[in-house]
């Protein structure tokens, strides 16, 4: 049997490159095949021909303010839950809170990262939607006209409130190890040298943390921007955001041009990729520090 | 006190109003179906819908299989890494990280255009293959998810020593991976499935886009058309979530304080 092979190609070898196989031809198959169909395809004109008119074509202004509405809402979003996941991760962490409230908020949070899709959605519509429970008993205690104000679930604002429920904890989640990893050390040696808590922050806990912020701070913006359930549950196609418009040249061509479509989706990768590849790179620098 | 403490029970406080008023305001409105009280009617109503029954025991089934071939395909491939081609680890978790990075939408949109009736494989051709590739695109979508625990829980075994232990005893391939491999790593099984349940349940883009009857087009679908049944239908939806994450947690906390086997 042996000498049936060259040398090169040892049996055990081939045995050891059959194990993975059945995993390498799936993630082909079902993973890596057709997003690059996607890609090539965004390429090329309905007739084969080797074309970059799709990719100019995204710069027409409709489709120019799809991607600026999804980029807003996953800025806004992102932000927003960065800002009060930080928070909320400090003050479990290094905030002197009672132990239990640390191990209960990191299980809720566990829940309600995963809680997203059409059903949140609905939540937000039953609460904040015109006759949900904070619109009528803000008219009925206090009087005040929630929708008066211009308010409107079904916009970027309350998109952006509603994805924020998931990107909160989701900032808890990965932020709590990171802030673990500050050492006492450094506080002590900063205080003993007379810094202040302010100066401590801005001198020494920041410049350690930013890598960890900005990095989870963008993948937060990749994980709003790749969503749709929740959007159209919530505002059916109303609001114009990539997913959403992608969602209806799928279903029907909208756009007339199936490379065009092609097209979106590319787009649609490449941004969610660069602010992954951003996100891996940070995350090595932010690593550094916690050996 | 110290104003650090202040600012702690602030941020508390901010997050848990994030977090609670949603949920009370759904359950509340959930129960507002009879005019001038609270009742169950809005639940009573989607439990007695044919097509709740339908569509959710169609995502109960879908999960199922997604967990089952899910793992034959994530366990047999994580051990074989870390015994034999630990050199590929880096491009394995890699592309088990994909699924994060590439949209959903975006994996469904090329199974369409790569799998429709008029192609070599035409999966969409019929309904049973739709419910096959429906099955693929989510253990595509759980596929960080099942790896991760997988291979965390392979971690904290020596592979390479009970692989070894069983060949001398005489076992074979398939003794040593299903009696041997899979009991040890049953905790990452465990929680990887738990997880792919919650997601597979609440799915909406992969099976309204192949047009398969399951629970998130039903939900998005009564979203529509009623008013308090969504919110009942939230509920229920966080209920599932609860449980598998709750589930999760318990499978992992026992199987940290399991003794560790060598």
């Amino acid at each position: 049997m042996s000498t049936a092979f060259p040398s090169f190609i040892d049996r055990r070898t081939v045995v050891d490159w059959l194990g993975i196989a059945p995993f390498m031809i799936f993630a082909l198959m079902f993973l890596i095949v057709p997003t690059l169909y996607l890609v090539m395809g965004a390429f090329f004109t309905p007739d084969g021909d080797l074309t970059l008119k799709n990719i100019a074509d995204l710069f027409t202004p409709s489709i120019l303010s799809a991607y600026w509405i999804s980029i807003r809402v996953s800025i806004a979003s992102a932000l927003g839950g960065a800002v009060i996941g930080f928070f909320l991760a400090w003050a479990i962490v290094l905030g002197g809170l009672p132990g239990w409230i640390r191990s209960s908020l990191l299980t809720f949070s566990g829940v309600a990262s995963n809680f997203a899709g059409v059903p949140l959605a609905f939540s937000f519509l039953a609460t904040l939607g015109r006759t949900g429970l904070v619109t009528v008993l803000l008219r009925d205690w206090l009087g005040f006209n929630l929708y008066g104000t211009g308010f409107n679930i079904l916009s970027f604002f309350g998109l952006t409130i509603t994805y924020m429920f998931f990107q909160i904890p989701l900032m808890v989640l990965i932020l709590t190890p990171a802030l673990d990893g500050m050492k006492k050390e450094w506080r002590e040696a900063s205080e003993i040298l007379g810094a202040s808590t302010w100066q401590y922050w801005r001198m020494v806990a920041l410049p350690i943390l930013w890598p960890s912020l900005m990095g989870t701070t963008l993948l937060l913006f990749a994980n709003a921007f790749g969503a749709i359930a929740t959007a159209y549950a919530l505002t059916g196609s109303s609001l114009n955001i990539v997913p959403i418009l992608l969602y209806a040249q799928i279903r029907g061509d909208v756009l007339h041009n199936a490379n065009l479509g092609y097209a979106l989706a590319l787009g649609m990768i490449v941004i969610t990729g660069i602010s992954n590849v951003l996100y891996i790179l940070l995350r090595m620098r932010a690593e550094r520090w916690q050996k | 006190m110290k104003t650090s403490k202040i600012l702690a029970w602030a941020s508390l406080a901010v997050g848990l109003i994030y977090f609670f008023v949603p949920l009370i305001g759904t359950l509340e409105f959930s129960l507002r179906m009879r005019r001038g009280a609270y009742s169950l009617d809005a639940y009573s109503t989607v439990f007695s819908d044919i097509q709740f029954r339908s569509t959710f025991g169609f995502s109960m089934l879908m999960a199922l299989f997604t967990i089952i071939f899910g793992m034959l395909l994530v366990v047999p491939t994580a051990y074989w890494v870390r015994l034999r081609l630990p050199q590929m680890r880096p491009v394995v978790e890699f592309i088990t990280l994909l699924p994060l990075v590439i949209p959903a939408i975006v994996i469904v949109f090329g199974y369409l255009r790569l799998y429709n009736s008029s192609s070599f494989i035409p999966f969409t051709g019929s309904t049973q293959g739709t419910n096959v590739l429906l099955v693929l695109s989510y253990m595509t979508l759980s596929l960080p998810y099942m790896y991760r625990s997988v291979d965390t829980a392979m971690r904290a075994i020596d592979v390479r020593t009970l692989t070894e232990a069983a060949e001398i005893l005489g076992a074979k391939w398939p003794t040593i991976l299903f009696r041997c491999i899979f009991p040890n790593v049953m905790s990452g099984v465990l929680s990887g499935a738990f997880i792919t349940f919650a997601i597979v349940m609440g799915e909406f883009t992969m099976a309204a886009l192949l047009n398969r009857p399951a629970f998130g087009p039903y939900l998005q679908l009564i979203g529509a058309n009623r008013a308090y049944e969504p919110a009942a239908l939230a509920v229920i939806a966080f209920a599932i979530t609860w449980l598998s994450m709750g589930l999760l947690q318990l499978v992992s906390r026992f199987s940290k304080t399991a003794p560790l086997r060598p």
